[in-house]
């Protein structure tokens, strides 16, 4: 290369590293914005829709059934104890009805959720990604990005919910089971204790947090795989860090979701 | 083995290149890059591997953006273009990837199925069917419509990636390395399908391929990229024929061991 006497190019305006978290902030936005861009417009992936909810709503019951029935179980038995002391196992019921529906079964949902589909999203995205089937798809003029990405954000945002919803049902029948085997309580006796403890508010809040929920582990997954780098370590990283990810960002929306809900009761 | 001559139209440029430029981040891959191809022509891109060619055929294909210079297919210019017209237009440029980039969810009849149908959803699953025999009789796989794409050797999941660009009945076919990976024999056979697809299906080429024998075959013309520019071009004996040490280098290392 011949020498010149210009003075070298301004690359950067602050420094490498933080004009690229910049920019990948941007990058995050638009991927955002067009989802919803292009969850509007047609034509809508009704058939790839419906396989991403079979996969992500059917396809994790097994193990939420089994998680929240444990649940149900263990928490009950732990708590016994305590309320014991006070002589007020009678409580049992409410408290962890309310336990499950405000907090554990959005929780636990979620982080199925973010383990087994997030997971695998990231990896399938980043493998077609690496593999250039995402290319593939774009050069014969098919919409990647609508056929991957928003059939499966809109699968994780719409199952989360309903499998929160379930988790809530096997939860509470996982506690009942422990409840009548200890205090002999009728099946009736605690499903009217159950249902004076929650209310509307704690109901509601929770759907609307689980929706809040799915739609971050659909979107970092999907964002994960589908920015993967070249290389197979890329689809390892990119079903790693989806996971990782979307569990950091599920517990920080949950501690604002508390702020917000709290401040909504003392109203 | 030469293949049979096909007529070029010389004054018919489906391809039109001047002064591409593009780099990422501070490292410049295309300087300057100058291209035309001509109707009915297979026009081979050699260079050694990072040289960029993958990236021209991308920004050919509107996959990468140019950062400089005008890049003109089939009469329009392709990053000016809207997406809509981007998306008519890659209906008529059929891409082969290199690791033939097939479905791996899918079967090779659903690969093949997936973007006719959403092109033409008017189309019977008879119609569908029989275009989709008439691809794979092509590309020489009649019996495969049911397997998935892991069970098929590197050589058939070249042609099912071939014969799903087919399906759409491209003007033009961009080829990436399309032997690369690949056994002698089944190179040839791939060198073969691509001069009978231009036969066949009257397509215009650019196949970018490192590998000599290949070039040979299949080219109509030759150019060669080098430090991000097209420093020869020509047949294959008139791009060799020069003292030029790189190009020298290039033709030793293919030819001598
Ligand atoms: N999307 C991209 N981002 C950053 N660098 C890239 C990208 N695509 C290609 N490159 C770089 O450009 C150079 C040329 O790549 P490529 O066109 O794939 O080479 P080849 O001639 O082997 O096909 C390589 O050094 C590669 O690292
Ligand atoms: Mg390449």
């Amino acid at each position: 290369m011949d020498q010149t006497n210009d003075p070298p190019r301004r690359k950067f305006l602050i420094s490498r590293k933080i004009d690229k978290a910049f920019l990948d902030l941007h990058k995050v936005y638009i991927f955002n914005a067009s989802i919803f861009r292009e969850m509007f417009s047609r034509p809508f992936e009704f058939r790839e829709v419906l396989n991403q909810f079979y996969e992500v709503g059917v396809r994790s019951l097994p193990l939420i059934t089994l998680t929240g029935f444990i649940i149900g179980v263990v928490f009950t038995n732990q708590s016994r104890p305590s309320l014991a002391t006070f002589g007020a196992t009678s409580w049992l019921p409410s408290l962890i009805s309310i336990a499950i529906v405000r907090a554990l079964a959005p929780l636990v949902t979620s982080i199925i959720t973010a383990a087994r589909v997030g997971s695998n999203i990231g990896a399938e995205l980043g493998s077609m990604r690496v593999t250039e089937q995402i290319d593939a798809m774009e050069v014969s003029a098919i919409n990647p990005f609508k056929y991957l990405v928003v059939t499966r954000v809109l699968a994780t945002t719409l199952m989360v919910p309903l499998l929160m919803l379930y988790t809530v049902l096997v939860g509470l029948l996982g506690s009942y089971m422990n409840v009548s085997a200890n205090e002999q309580t009728s099946f009736i006796t605690f499903m009217v204790k159950v249902f004076d403890a929650i209310s509307f508010l704690d109901l509601f809040s929770s759907i609307i947090k689980s929706v809040v929920f799915g739609y971050t582990i659909g979107m970092i997954s999907c964002y994960k795989g589908y920015y993967s780098s070249k290389g197979t370590e890329g689809v390892g990283k990119a079903a790693n860090s989806s996971v990782v990810t979307a569990i950091i960002l599920v517990f920080l929306e949950e501690l604002i979701s508390l702020q917000i809900i709290g401040a909504l009761r003392n109203m | 083995m030469r293949k049979e001559r096909f007529v070029i139209d010389y004054q018919d440029k489906v391809i039109s290149i001047r002064g591409l430029y593009k780099a990422f981040d501070d490292f410049e891959v295309l300087k300057g890059v100058d291209l035309d191809l001509y109707r009915g022509e297979n026009l081979v891109v050699l260079g050694k591997s990072g040289t960029g060619k993958s990236v021209l055929i991308k920004i050919i294909s509107g996959l990468l953006r140019p950062d400089a210079g005008s890049v003109n297919v089939l009469g329009k210019d392709v990053d000016k273009i809207n997406r809509k017209e981007l998306n008519a237009l890659r209906l008529k440029v059929g891409f082969s990837f290199q690791n033939s980039a097939l479905y791996d969810s899918m079967t090779v009849q659903e690969n093949l199925e997936f973007p006719l149908k959403r092109h033409d959803p008017s189309l019977t699953q008879k119609q569908v069917n029989s275009f989709i025999n008439i691809v794979l009789e092509a590309v020489g796989l009649g019996q495969t419509a049911d397997q998935m794409p892991s069970e098929l050797s590197g050589g058939q999941r070249k042609r099912i990636g071939i014969a799903r660009t087919l399906i759409l009945k491209p003007d033009i076919m961009l080829y990436d390395e399309p032997t690369a990976g690949l056994d002698p024999i089944t190179s040839q056979e791939i060198n073969n399908l691509i001069n009978a697809v231009q036969q066949r299906f009257n397509t215009s080429s650019i196949i970018i391929t490192h590998d000599l024998t290949c070039a040979r075959e299949t080219g109509d013309r030759l150019v060669m990229l080098l430090d991000g520019q097209f420093q020869r071009q020509g047949t294959f004996d008139e791009v060799f024929s020069t003292d030029d040490e790189r190009v020298q280098a290039f033709y030793n290392y293919n030819f001598i061991d």
